[in-house]
């Protein structure tokens, strides 16, 4: 089936000129984003809006990115369920999550955004669960002083990814499918400012030249590297690599966020999210003594804003104002490390896990209503039905806090016109992200970039960054180098699938929740090992739709971000947010105040570490984290 | 526990091909992606698979098992006996890339034929109300995970090339109920469903709803009311008033038809 407009797939975009020089074809725009989740097509949407001729380029089909599996809801400072919330309550929630290390102005402008992002949302035909008086309901989650999450019963990634893919579909942005970025292309010439974007379609292996002086990152996450994980095939931390492969460098790459609550039987789907909704409705935490244990391990931090007696923790779900929150819903480092305890001292489920417990605290009908898919996933995957018994959980790998260092208001790296957003990007989390602010991200800072690329792209007029052919064909040349192997080597290498498997248990086992620096040091080398193994690794078939082939160039991303966040992790000697050094148990004051930049070394083999300190926050906002002020002036609250 | 699964593999690509034969090692609780994943990293490398979220919630995986579309993330192998043999093909309706993965772009382009939502302004405070009843039925709509299991058993395109222009299929007959009943909606789409969409060449065998891995009524709930609606453009049976907010007595006042 071919398109007659331009004989393009009418699916993939492809051009089906297969006579094509080097049977490769060329595009020109303004703007390329390469990735299809909630923060490519808010990019997407808002270069288009700006003017620029805009093209998204996705691995999967469009509409499956990872933003489809998202469950809880969108943080956003509306209040329709507490007038008394604001962006200064978000804003200081979303630093101290992040234990003061997040970019302050990015957490501000997300605080600030967030709910204008949310109500386009509904302009475009999302359909929010409603409050009582016809508004967005918001939900309780971790570390959120009011419930604040717009959402969709569990399934509200579905609806946000689906109304921005039929938004950007009705505004006619070319979409290229099932089609991967291997290299940004730069022009040396001037300056090494951005040039291009070079990949391969899947689905016929061929190659495509994307010319444009602007490329939006946006390709999620690194989850892959590990074992247990709430991520998919995609998330191999390819933007992280790109970006750093141009020269851009990577921030806070030593905090990746374990979710609490991961599923842990049956094994093959060991790591499946079990949404954090399912304790911010009722549900809590129980050890195999049937313990509530979480209300040991309230840390010093959160001591006067969390409950300490079951019957305040109980009472909160329906009077906030004089009870204080549940222990279950601190911020998900601590959940997760405190689980974690539980199971090594031996106070673990048969298979592994802790107890999370909805059923005797709520009716089935509400579970149902509030749950759908959790009830769902549990019925067809575990045979247990979550309305008459708990389920049984377990930390699991599940987000990134780091990614490529941007400026805070227009998400450009330090690579000219290349942009980084959403899970991709970093600083806005600083070492742990709370619930439902990814969401908000992807929304707030996808505008922001696509607009800021398309001033970018204008303001250079004709006089566009050219590509250097030379470079094209080293890209064909590294894109086809695994096939070369198993020409070239008689005996034929090693299969992808196995590398990626090892290196899956390695950083599963020695850079995982809790760590210490001989299992660091043991993981450096152990990464130095796979990558003489990937250097020879042999693909079977031929370049049509080859997961072989896919895995192998996506395998030298994961080993490029897995070394990135293993020297990170050793180097910083303290324990705060998603990172738990077990030799360092306390965060630090040393610490506090600096971030680890990561870059490419010279000869591109390896990575180089150095430190840099946090950017100041100004004075007006430095007062909401004052002992005195532990809650926003009464003022503010005025600025709903 | 574990045990030696036999599979029949559809292997090949849009000039033919063939059932491959594999046996290959499963244990409990697994499900049939699995034990396609194994088949990949030990004995078939390049066997092409589409699949992301491996919990039934972006519905990349839909092929046919034993001959019934399903979603191979969600398909456990404790519901086959363990001497049988699993035989996993391509979706038959659409046209094959290669092994299990078939070219979707049907759907891809009946999706750019919809007209878009057109909701009137915001309230006076910057935001919208809506009542929790009557969005429900849009949501319900919006469940779907675009696995197009549905469009691929709909007899009416499944062995009727020809009539693929003219019949977009149950998953856009959804999408056209969905904007219908949306209680801030200002378009009457029903002409075009009936018209460019096909609707009426749908004569309701529910085999859509039978598939649909998210239990989507889209028969009874959908299409049904979008057929009577479109039939009846001035009596409602269905009326579903936005009465706890009192934005429109009925459902079509005030819209412009597209
Ligand atoms: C199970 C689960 C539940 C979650 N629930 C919540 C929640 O309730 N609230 C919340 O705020 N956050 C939640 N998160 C986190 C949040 O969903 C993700 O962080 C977010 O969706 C990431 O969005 P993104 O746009 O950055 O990337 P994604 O949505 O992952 O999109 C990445 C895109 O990049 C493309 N891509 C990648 N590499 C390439 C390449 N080389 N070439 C071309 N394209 C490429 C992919 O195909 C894809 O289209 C959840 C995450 C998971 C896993
Ligand atoms: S009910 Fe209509 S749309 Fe559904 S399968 Fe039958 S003919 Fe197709
Ligand atoms: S309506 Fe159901 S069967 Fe059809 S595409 Fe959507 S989820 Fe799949
Ligand atoms: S892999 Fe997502 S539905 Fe099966």
């Amino acid at each position: 089936m071919t398109n007659p407009v331009n004989d393009r797939h009418p699916m993939t975009g492809n051009e089906m000129s297969g006579d094509a020089a080097g049977g490769m074809e060329r595009h020109r725009y303004d703007v390329v984003v390469v990735g299809a989740g909630g923060a490519g097509l808010r990019a997407a949407i808002a270069a288009h809006d700006a003017g620029a001729r805009t093209a998204i380029v996705c691995k999967s089909l469009l509409g499956k990115a990872h933003t489809v599996m998202a469950e809880g809801g969108i943080a956003a400072a509306m209040g329709n369920r507490w007038p008394e919330d604001n962006w200064e309550v978000h804003f200081r929630d979303t630093m101290r999550g992040g234990k003061m290390l997040n970019n302050w102005r990015m957490a501000q402008l997300h605080a600030q955004e967030a709910p204008e992002r949310v109500m386009e949302l509904e302009d475009w035909g999302a359909l929010f669960d409603r409050t009582d008086d016809g508004l967005i309901s918001q939900r309780d989650f971790g570390g959120h002083k009011y419930a604040r999450l717009a959402h969709v019963g569990d399934r509200t990634g579905l609806e946000m990814i689906r109304t921005l893919q039929q938004r950007a579909v009705s505004l006619g942005i070319d979409v290229f499918m099932e089609c991967t970025v291997t290299d940004v292309m730069l022009d040396q010439g001037d300056g090494g400012k951005v040039s291009g974007a070079f990949g391969y379609w899947r689905e016929t292996g061929r190659f495509v030249l994307f010319e444009t002086p602007s490329v939006i990152l946006a390709t999620g996450g690194i989850g892959k590297s590990f074992k247990v994980t709430s991520n998919s095939w995609e998330y191999t931390g390819d933007g992280h690599a790109l970006a750093m492969r141009a020269g851009a460098s990577l921030i806070n790459m030593e905090f990746v966020q374990f979710h609490p609550t991961g599923m842990v039987w049956p094994p093959s789907v060991k790591g499946l999210l079990v949404t954090e909704s399912v304790r911010g409705d009722g549900g809590v935490l129980k050890n195999a003594e049937g313990q509530r244990f979480m209300f040991d391990y309230i840390p010093e931090y959160f001591k006067s804003e969390t409950a300490d007696t079951v019957e305040e923790a109980d009472a909160w779900y329906d009077d906030k104002k004089s009870n204080r929150r549940p222990p279950e819903l601190l911020p998900r480092d601590e959940v997760a490390r405190a689980i974690n305890s539980e199971i090594k001292a031996g106070r673990g489920t048969p298979h592994g896990g802790i107890y999370l417990d909805i059923a005797s605290r709520r009716s089935p009908e509400f579970i149902r209503k509030r749950l759908p898919s959790m009830y769902h996933q549990f019925k067809e995957l575990a045979d247990v039905d979550i309305t008459a018994e708990p389920m049984e959980i377990g930390p699991t790998c599940h987000y990134v806090m780091g990614g490529v260092e941007v400026d805070a208001d227009t998400q450009q790296s330090a690579v000219t016109g290349l942009y980084a957003v959403g899970e991709c990007s970093g600083g806005m989390h600083g070492s742990n992200r709370l619930g439902g602010n990814s969401l908000g991200d992807l929304l707030v800072f996808g505008k922001r970039a696509g607009e800021a690329a398309t001033a970018y792209t204008a303001s250079l007029g004709e006089d566009r960054p050219k590509v250097d052919e030379a470079d094209v064909k080293a890209a064909e040349r590294s894109a086809l180098a695994p096939f070369e192997v198993s020409d070239s080597l008689a005996q034929g290498g090693e299969n992808p699938y196995t590398i990626q498997s090892d290196l899956q248990q390695s950083m599963n086992d020695l850079v995982g929740i809790i760590r210490t620096a001989p299992e660091l040091e043991r993981s450096l080398s152990e990464i130095e090992a796979f990558k003489v193994r990937a250097a020879s690794m042999k693909v079977e078939g031929h370049r049509q739709y080859n997961p072989g082939w896919h895995l192998a160039l996506d395998l030298r991303n994961m080993l490029v971000v897995s070394e990135a966040i293993a020297k990170a992790a050793l180097a910083r000697e303290e324990s705060r947010g998603g990172h738990t050094r077990d030799d360092f148990p306390g965060p630090s004051e040393e610490w506090a105040t600096k971030n680890l930049v990561v870059d490419l070394n010279a000869d591109g083999t390896g990575i180089d570490l150095h430190e840099k300190p946090l950017p100041e926050m100004p004075d007006e906002l430095k007062k909401y984290f004052e002992p005195a002020a532990a809650e926003p002036p009464a003022e503010s609250k005025e600025g709903k | 526990m574990g045990y030696q699964l036999k599979m029949r593999v559809w292997r090949g690509d849009e000039s033919g091909g063939d059932l491959g034969d594999y046996t290959v090692e499963v244990s409990e609780g697994e499900v049939v992606l699995d034990a396609l994943h194994r088949v990949q990293a030990t004995q078939a490398g390049d066997l092409a698979i589409r699949w992301n979220c491996k919990a039934g919630k972006c519905g990349s995986c839909s092929a046919e098992i034993n001959g019934r579309p399903r979603l191979l993330c969600m398909s456990r192998l404790s519901d086959f006996e363990e001497d049988e043999t699993i035989t996993v093909t391509p979706l038959r309706t659409f046209p094959v890339i290669r092994d299990l993965v078939t070219d979707v772009s049907f759907n891809y382009e009946k999706a750019r034929e919809l007209p878009s939502f057109a909701p009137p302004p915001r309230d006076a405070d910057n935001k919208r109300r809506m009542a929790q009843v009557d969005v429900e039925r849009g949501q319900e709509f919006r469940k779907c995970i675009e696995c197009f299991l549905c469009q691929n058993v709909c007899h009416v395109v499944r062995d009727h090339e020809e009539n693929k222009p003219a019949f977009s299929g149950p998953r856009f007959f959804l999408r056209y109920a969905e904007l219908d009943m949306h209680p801030l909606d200002t378009h009457d789409r029903r002409e075009l469903a009936q018209g460019a969409a096909g609707l009426g060449m749908c004569n309701i065998t529910k085999c859509c709803t039978e598939v649909c891995p998210e239990g989507i009524k889209i028969t009874d709930n959908a299409i049904i009311p979008m057929k009577e609606r479109v039939v009846d453009r001035k009596y409602d049976p269905l009326v579903w008033l936005g009465n706890k907010i009192g934005l429109r007595t009925k459902d079509n006042d005030g819209r412009t038809e597209v």
